[in-house]
Order: C-alpha cells, then sequence, then structure tokens
C-alpha cells in the first residue's frame, strides 16, 4: 500500500509528513512503485496471472484447434468452478494461518446428503440444497469447535476428519454405488446456459457498477484528502476487467453447438455463482469488521487478543464459512458430473483447490490473502487440468505435474516472504 | 508545564491489595498503586519485579486474583481487554502488539473499527489516524496506508501510542517506550509522554532508565519482588535511593519494612 498518493490538498498536517500519501499522480510512478513492490516480495495477483497467461500460450500453440474454442471454455468454467469455491473457503482458512485438509470430503459428504435426499427421498431441490449446505456449516462448527475451544492443531484435526468422513460418504452411497444427481435446477448449475442477451446485460452491468464505486471511491478521497491511487491506475484497472468480462462474455455468446441445427450459447450459470461469492466474500473480508479482524488474527493472533478480538470466534467462523463453501463445492461437482460416488471429493480434489489459493497469492503462513487469489488460482489449476486432458496425457503425467506446480506456488510464496521480511514490505 | 490537578486530588486509578499468581507462582503481593491525571508515573523495577504483571492486570489481560481496581473513585472489575478500554485505560506495550500485515490506520482501529452499517467507515478512520498523528506531530510517517511491517523501530513506538491517545484514553500505560530507540527517537517520545500528560492524561511509564524517569516522571512507584516499595513523589527521592528501592526493596525510611524484606528474601 506504499505506492499510494493523493493530489488533493491535506489540511491539518505539518509539512514533513506523509510525503508518500502526495502525488505523483502518473502511471510511471505508480507503475515504478509496484516493481518496487514486487521485487520487495509483494507479488499480489502476478504469479497467477503470468501462469494463466503462460499455460492459456501454451495449450493454445500445442492443441490450437481445440482449446480456445468456445466449448472448451465454457468446459473450462464448469470444472474451474468447485474448485475455485472450495479454495474460496480455504482462503479464510489459510488467512489464520490454519489449513483444512477435510475439505475436499466433506464436500463429498454434503454432496452425497443433497443426493441421497433427491434420489431416495424425493426432496425439493431447495430442501435438498439447503440440507447439504446446513450439513456444510454444522461439520466447519464442529471442525473449528476442535480447534478453536480444545486447541488441537488445525492440521491434526482435519488429517483425522479427512478420513473419518470418507467413511460417512462411503455409508452414505454404499460401496460401489453412486447416486446420480438428475433433479433439473441443480444440473443446471453446470448444463445450463445464462440466456446470451441476458449475459450480456449482467455482464454490462457488473462493469458499469465496478466502474461506478472504484471511481466514487477516488473521488471521496480525493475530496477528503486521503491517501488515493493515481486516477490512471484507478482507470486502467477499470479498463482491464472490462476488457475480461466483455471478452469471456463474448466468446461464451457464441455457438458452441457440437452439431448444425441446434445452438448452445450463453455464459453457463455456474460463472455467476462464482461471481456473486467472489463479491460477497470479498465484501466480507475486505469491508466488514469481522474481515478485519481475520486478518488481524492471522498477522497477530496475541495483538488481536490484546485489541479485544474474540479470537476464538474468529478461528470457529473461518471454519464453518471453509466447510460451508466446501458444500457448494460438492454440490457443483455433483451437478458438473450428474452422480456422487463413495470418492466424490476425495483424490486431488483438496491439493487442487490448497493448490489454487497458494498460486493466487494467499499465504500457507497467514495473514496475508484476498478472495480473487481463489478465482485466478482456480483458473491456473483448471487450465492444466483442461488442457492436460486435451493433450491425453496419462494419468500419471497429470498427478506429476500438479504437484509440481503446487510445490512451485508453495516454493514462490516462502521465498516471497522471506524478501518480504528481509526488506521490511 | 501546566499540572491540571493537584498532587492530593483523586487518583483517576488506584489498585488496593492487588495479587496475582500464575499457578503456584504468586507474582503480585497486595500492591497499592495511585495514578494521578495530568502526572507521570514512573513505574520501575527490577526484572521479574512484576511490572509487566502489574500492567496486564490493570488492562485486563491478566485479570487480578484479590485486592481491588478503583476507578475515579469507584471500584471497578476488569476481567478482560475489552473493560479496561472502556474506562479509558490504554497501554503500549513492549513489543507492540501491532498486526505487521495491517496498515497504520487499520492498526490504529484495531478492534473498534468505525462503522457505517455493516461497512467499515474507512473515511473517518482515516481522518482521524491523521489527525491525531498530526496533533502529536508525527512527521515521520510517508504514508497513513504503509503496512506496519514496514516501519521502523521507533515509527511502530510512535503508532503504538498514538493508537493509544486515539480513543479519549484517560490513562496511558507505555512499557519501556524508549528501550529499543536511538538517542533522537527517544527524545520524541519523552515529549510525546510529557505532552501525553500536560493534555491531562494521567500517564504510568515504565523504564530502566534512571536519567529519563527523573526527566519525565512527575510520581514514582517502585516494585521490588511483586511488592510495592514505595510510591511517592519522585521530588522526595534520589536517584540513589530509587536504585536502593529497584534492588533492596528499601531505602532510609522509604520502602518495604526491614522484617518484610527478609521474609521476601528467605
Amino acid at each position: 500500500m506504499s505506492s499510494n498518493t493523493i493530489t488533493g490538498s491535506t489540511s491539518a498536517q505539518e509539512p514533513g509528513g506523509f510525503e508518500g500519501d502526495r502525488s505523483t499522480d502518473s502511471l510511471g510512478g505508480a507503475a515504478r512503485a509496484y516493481v518496487a513492490r514486487v521485487r520487495g516480495g509483494d507479488l499480489g495477483a502476478l504469479p497467477a496471472i503470468l501462469g494463466i497467461l503462460a499455460l492459456g500460450l501454451l495449450f493454445f500453440a500445442l492443441r490450437p484447434e481445440t482449446f480456445l474454442t468456445p466449448r472448451n471454455m465454457a468446459n473450462l468454467a464448469d470444472q474451474a468452478a468447485p474448485i475455485i469455491i472450495l479454495a474460496m473457503g480455504l482462503v479464510f482458512i489459510l488467512l489464520l494461518g490454519d489449513i483444512d485438509l477435510s475439505a475436499g470430503v466433506v464436500s463429498g459428504v454434503c454432496a452425497a446428503v443433497m443426493a441421497k435426499l433427491l434420489a431416495d427421498a424425493g426432496a425439493p431441490w431447495y430442501v435438498a440444497v439447503l440440507a447439504a449446505i446446513v450439513t456444510g456449516a454444522a461439520i466447519g462448527l464442529f471442525t473449528g469447535s476442535l480447534v478453536g475451544l480444545i486447541g488441537i492443531p488445525s492440521f491434526v484435526v482435519t488429517l483425522a476428519l479427512f478420513l473419518g468422513w470418507q467413511g460417512v460418504t462411503l455409508r452414505l452411497i454404499g460401496q460401489g454405488g453412486t447416486v446420480p444427481v438428475r433433479d433439473e435446477v441443480v444440473s443446471a448449475i453446470s448444463d445450463k446456459n445464462l440466456p446470451v442477451v441476458l449475459g450480456w446485460v449482467l455482464a454490462l452491468v457488473v462493469v458499469a457498477l465496478y466502474a461506478v464505486l472504484q471511481l466514487n471511491r477516488w473521488r471521496t478521497q480525493q475530496a477528503k484528502g486521503l491517501a488515493s491511487q493515481p486516477l490512471a491506475v484507478v482507470l486502467v484497472r477499470i479498463g482491464v476487467i472490462a476488457a475480461v468480462v466483455v471478452l469471456v462474455t463474448a466468446v461464451l455468446s457464441l455457438d458452441r453447438a457440437p452439431a448444425a441445427g441446434v445452438v448452445l450459447a450463453g455464459i453457463p450459470y455456474a460463472i455467476p455463482l462464482v461471481v456473486i461469492l467472489l463479491l460477497a466474500l470479498s465484501f466480507v473480508l475486505g469491508r466488514t469488521s469481522f474481515g478485519r479482524h481475520i486478518y488481524a488474527v492471522g498477522g497477530n493472533a496475541e495483538a488481536a487478543r490484546r485489541a479485544g478480538i474474540n479470537v476464538t470466534k474468529i478461528k470457529v467462523s473461518v471454519f464453518v464459512i471453509g466447510s460451508t463453501l466446501a458444500a457448494i463445492s460438492g454440490i457443483v461437482a455433483a451437478s458438473r458430473l450428474g452422480s456422487v460416488a463413495p470418492g466424490s471429493g476425495g483424490g486431488n480434489t483438496l491439493l487442487y483447490a490448497v493448490g489454487a489459493a497458494v498460486i493466487g497469492g494467499t499465504s500457507l503462513f497467514g495473514g496475508r490473502g484476498r478472495v480473487r487469489d481463489a478465482v485466478l488460482g482456480g483458473l491456473v489449476v483448471a487450465i492444466i487440468a483442461n488442457g492436460l486432458g486435451l493433450l491425453g496425457t496419462e494419468a500419471y503425467l497429470n498427478f506429476i505435474i500438479t504437484g509440481g506446480v503446487l510445490l512451485l506456488a508453495a516454493s514462490v510464496d516462502a521465498l516471497a516472504r522471506r524478501r518480504a521480511a528481509a526488506t521490511g514490505h | 508545564m501546566s499540572v491540571p490537578q493537584p498532587a492530593d486530588g483523586t487518583p483517576i486509578l488506584e489498585l488496593r491489595g492487588v495479587d496475582k499468581s500464575f499457578g503456584a507462582n504468586q507474582v503480585l503481593h497486595g500492591v497499592d498503586l495511585k495514578v494521578y491525571p495530568g502526572k507521570v508515573t514512573a513505574l520501575v523495577g527490577d526484572n521479574g519485579a512484576g511490572k509487566s504483571t502489574l500492567i496486564k492486570s490493570i488492562a485486563g489481560i491478566h485479570p487480578i486474583d484479590g485486592g481491588q481496581i478503583l476507578f475515579d473513585g469507584n471500584p471497578v472489575d476488569i476481567a478482560g481487554p475489552r473493560d479496561s478500554a472502556k474506562l479509558g485505560i490504554e497501554v503500549v506495550y513492549q513489543d507492540l502488539a501491532l498486526a505487521d500485515n495491517l496498515d497504520v490506520v487499520q492498526n490504529m482501529f484495531l478492534g473498534r473499527e468505525r462503522k457505517n452499517g455493516l461497512l467499515l467507515d474507512e473515511i473517518s478512520m482515516e481522518q482521524a489516524a491523521r489527525d491525531t498523528l498530526a496533533k502529536l506531530s508525527v512527521r515521520t510517517l510517508k504514508s497513513v496506508r504503509q503496512l506496519v511491517s514496514s516501519l521502523s523501530g521507533g515509527q511502530r513506538q510512535t503508532v503504538a501510542i498514538a493508537k493509544a491517545v486515539l480513543w479519549e484514553s484517560k490513562v496511558v500505560i507505555l512499557d519501556e517506550p524508549t528501550a529499543a530507540l536511538g538517542v533522537a527517537q527517544t527524545r520524541q517520545v519523552l515529549d510525546l509522554v510529557r505532552r501525553l500528560a500536560d493534555t491531562g492524561h494521567a500517564v504510568v511509564f515504565i523504564s530502566h532508565n534512571m536519567v529519563d524517569v527523573f526527566e519525565v516522571a512527575d510520581r514514582i512507584a517502585a516494585l521490588y519482588l511483586g511488592r510495592m516499595a514505595a510510591d511517592i513523589p519522585i521530588s522526595e527521592v534520589n536517584r540513589g535511593q530509587v536504585i536502593e528501592l529497584i534492588t533492596a526493596g528499601r531505602s532510609g525510611d522509604i520502602g518495604i519494612a526491614p522484617a518484610d524484606v527478609a521474609a521476601v528474601e528467605v
């Protein structure tokens, strides 16, 4: 944040203070400050964005006729959604320097609850979905209580639960069985698309809203003489967001039906779901005192305690949030696969999500991370899985490559942290 | 320097016979202490004398086991940090208790954020932080939106003190604020301590440095092995006597009675 600058007159100050809040008001100055920050170890979203671009180019070069097609892009979105949603929950837990190794299998348990209610009890979709989400929240409360109230390290608690919940899923589904998910509404999350016109309307509303909020904030900061970024930086950011949203909407609005005669176009419902979660959770983390306290506990739990923050409550609540999002992730994954099996949420589900959060820029050491990290990192992970699928690489290579990428991300995190400690950023 | 209250006025904060143990280890034995508004009270004592425990008890971090705390003459119950904050007691800890990953404004308002409905009121918080820092003539900060991890030791101390002042606080307790600072920064912090008292705050100032103590303090309270050896105006003692109080618990006819000193040392 040291690059923040203001142009307005600064009232109640004596000369010589807060010079960093005064303007350099130029793109060049802002760019130099950004480079200094990155060199100081504050990488932010840079690795994830570079990863998306590099991997995108790589797979486009290797599979020019399939990778960048509208159909594969829609497929990529459906593939990324459950990873991203699971990773969003993990961001909250990682912010405290904790870990939830059971998040993947919790998504499996919750999906199994939903599938059983739909298939066996014939419950309406909203009852089944609500039951899955409540199950997730209850599991989070249990995990969080073990960690926050009893004080068992989260690594141990969730490692034990990782095994335990798999047993529960197995009991619910039955050995070797699968429970189909054929409910129309649940399937629609990944099978159906927004009408093209509605997709464009929503895209433009999102861009306009973002621009208005950003510019409004900048104007208020200027008017009150507060720290703010140069206008050019704000405009560039709005421009980039607008370009990405319009590009994605345009690609997904093209007809991607495999055969002539039918039309398949529009934004898959999974995307607005992810966007809504991104906005809501970013709001909680960035604009409420609850979110501020999560950062404080992750940065210095003792300081937070002395400031009167209920550290236990914060601990328990991040696990509730994490498992609730795991439940939503499980629902989306079940919608995509059309069924729930005993192994749902097992395998590499959790590693993909942890990888997504860390690649996106969330620190494993706590105190640093944002919800958008899950989205950017989740895209990187999904692109790898998707691209390797198109290449037809063998399963063993998939595991090795994905593991390697996670290791790389964790190394970048650790090195950036050391660098930050050395340079005082 | 103006003194808003006469020395024999009511203490804003008074401790009577405060006991505190950690398990079998009794750290504070019937400690009495009077803290007056507009005065700097230097709290001195050797390592392990119980200075830190005493201020943590006042702050509600380690609630007391026995005795009484009076605020403005009324008995109060301090069971947690929020209780002491509500009374207007602010503590600046030796290890500063700042979150490195938050910026200056966020740290100054930590735990007591201003809100606009559900939203954090960043604008009013930044303005208030800026005004407070300006009032304290803080000129060393580059930006109030700078992360605390990028600040120097002196800057952190300044932020921590400014954080305490922000809260209309009546009592400000400083735990060795000059311990890790250079000459110029120590000067600034001592000036700041004097300014706090002159604006009507009751200041408790913990220090090992007798030069600092005699320069800035109005009263001196000496702890010896968890007992209060003396709580007197600083004009009544000289540096040698204070050192005796710290190391032996008594000096001449001031301090713990000889029989008690012997009992403590056994």
